[in-house]
């Protein structure tokens, strides 16, 4: 019942991202979202996918580092004024973001947001009580 | 040319290996009588003192390690009564590596006349004033050019490393002609009076005495340049004593070592067999005059080459190339001596995989240090904080060990240089000595 990301340890040389798209594409899998968090020397892959098992499983049998971390996927309207509704919310609870990213559905009504906070539940309760709807892993699937 | 003792510096090479060889029979007899583990060493060899009656026997006698006097720790090699000594000092070694000397007021005599030698040589006199830089301590840096200092009658400042903006204050204020202290250090004090509007031509030095660390041609061209000076190369070893067993000339075309208190010998560090001179070996260290801490055929794990061509100063002492390498793994960071097994020990302990790269590079005249460690799964999280928190620890963690703090950083699995599947642990860009480089050849 959450939504969960992979995120993948990349060096930061030319090359790198190319490689494990070909790896994840070789595996059929589709990627819905995904941020690159990049320091100088390091990056962290971060992606919302069709089948985290396979993926994972590919990518490990490639020797990259992957971790599944849940995150808050909140469904929001795919209109102006729709995320700031959103982390309006969050705000007021005082929640901090550790990292956000979003995506849109090809439906076009609806888009995602993909929400990094220390206290998953307690964000979900909030957004939950403001209104929005949460997304898990097999809605992922069916968008 | 300028000598702080002529006659001895200027000895025709027989006399040399006359006195040798007399001072060998005598402190080999001192030291069988006296140190435990070198008689167990002999015995075992079956090599008795009398065995010993001249330099050509040398080779006749066991070598002594760094582990051998850690193992001994502290006082396993002293060869005198403790009331006989005045002082100690001590490597700058972590991890139970420290080896701990003693000397006795004969040895600390001898000694800061070997650093006199040096600083005469450099054209100092008892006119100069000497601006100590070297850390004072356990470390030898500061007291032996202290002691050089004093016996040559310059008047001394003993200001010790570090705080810059007091160094450059006396320095200016009493009319330093002299510095000692580590070269990277220089090239600092070089910069920091650039930044502070001090030309070379302002500063009242003429010349600099720089040991403790292996430098390079380009390096001294650099420090010459920003200070204004002509810059000498000292070397030595707390085993020995401390600097000054080997000091460069005005000609700065190797070093002379200080023959009437040792002999040097380049051996294959392979085979231990004692190779002819012009070889690359490693350098061993027999001490002929030490009285508290004698050591015999030390190896000191310095790879060099030793030269008896007729250097034009007129000393007769023969020469040593700057160290070009090691025997061992060791590796001298700003000059402080850093083993790759310590870093594996931080590793462990710390729970990562011991899957490292150590990258040392010398950029600006200073030394860059970077650890480069193999990430796991455990370590990794979805935050850039996470990751660089681990690295911070990591580094405190090495700083504690070392004495010298590492730039950490996390890399991906596998992404480490591998030779034929071994990880290639030591990637050492500084270019520091060529034998093209040497004497001119």
């Amino acid at each position: 019942m959450a939504l969960n990301q992979l995120s993948v340890f990349v060096d930061n040389t030319p090359g790198a991202l190319a490689d494990i798209a070909e790896v994840l594409a070789n595996a059929d899998i589709n990627l819905r979202a995904l941020s690159i968090a990049d320091t100088e020397r390091f990056g962290i892959l971060r992606m919302i996918v069709s089948d985290n098992k396979m993926a994972t499983a590919v990518l490990k049998g490639k020797g990259y580092i992957v971790k599944e971390t849940e995150v808050v996927g909140v469904k929001i309207g795919d209109q102006p004024g729709k995320m700031a509704e959103a982390l309006k919310v969050l705000d007021l609870a005082k929640i901090n973001l550790e990292y956000l990213y979003a995506f849109c559905a090809r439906t076009a009504r609806h888009a995602y947001l993909v929400i990094r906070v220390a206290d998953n539940q307690k964000a979900e309760e909030v957004l939950t009580a403001a209104g929005f709807h949460m997304i898990e892993d097999s809605d992922v699937a069916k968008l | 040319m300028n000598f702080f003792q002529k006659e001895t510096e200027t000895m025709p090479v027989s006399e040399i290996k006359k006195l040798q060889s007399e001072k060998l029979v005598r402190q080999v007899r001192h030291v069988y009588e006296h140190v435990e583990p070198y008689r167990r060493k002999m015995d075992e060899l079956g090599v008795k003192p009398e065995d010993i009656r001249g330099i050509e026997d040398l080779p006749k006698l066991p070598f002594v390690t760094k582990n051998d006097l850690r193992d001994e720790y502290p006082k396993g090699f002293l060869a005198v009564p403790v009331k006989d000594c005045v002082r100690i000092h001590s490597t700058s070694g972590t991890t139970g590596r420290r080896v701990v000397a003693f000397y006795t007021q004969h040895d600390i005599d001898l000694w800061e006349e070997c650093c006199a030698r040096a600083i005469v040589a450099a054209g100092g006199s008892n006119e100069d004033v000497v601006q100590v830089a070297y850390g004072y301590g356990l470390f030898t840096g500061g007291s032996g050019l202290h002691g050089g200092s004093h016996k040559v009658g310059c008047l001394t400042l003993p200001m010790s490393s570090g705080n810059t903006d007091r160094q450059i204050q006396f320095m200016m204020d009493l009319g330093a002609t002299f510095l000692c202290c580590t070269p990277s250090y220089a090239a600092y004090l070089g910069e920091s009076l650039k930044e502070r509007g001090i030309s070379p031509d302002q500063n009242p030095l003429k010349a600099g005495i720089f040991g403790a660390e292996p430098w390079t041609e380009e390096m001294r061209r650099s420090i010459e340049e920003s200070l204004g000076i002509k810059a000498y190369d000292i070397y030595g070893l707390t085993e020995t004593s401390g600097p000054g067993v080997s000091f460069e000339c005005c000609e700065q075309q190797g070093m002379h070592i200080n023959e009437d208190h040792f002999i040097a010998e380049i051996i294959d560090p392979e085979t231990g067999e004692v190779l002819p001179e012009g070889s690359r070996g490693e350098l061993v260290f027999t001490s002929l005059d030490k009285e508290a801490f004698p050591l015999l055929r030390y190896r000191t794990r310095d790879i060099c080459i030793l030269s008896r061509k007729k250097c034009s100063c007129g000393r007769t002492f023969i020469r040593m190339t700057k160290p070009m390498g090691r025997s061992d793994d060791m590796l001298i960071i700003r000059g402080v001596n850093v083993f790759p097994s310590q870093i594996e020990t931080v590793l462990l302990k710390e729970g990562y995989s011991p899957n490292y790269q150590i990258v040392v590079d010398r950029v600006n005249n200073n030394d860059t240090f970077d650890i480069l460690v193999e990430m796991d799964e455990a370590m990794f999280g979805d935050t850039v904080s996470a990751i660089t928190g681990r690295e911070k620890s990591l580094m405190a963690a090495m700083r504690t060990m070392l004495g010298i703090g590492p730039a950490v950083h996390l890399v991906a699995p596998h992404s480490i240089q591998r030779s034929e599947g071994k990880a290639v642990r030591v990637i050492d860009k500084r270019k520091l000595v060529t034998d093209s480089q040497w004497l001119g050849k």
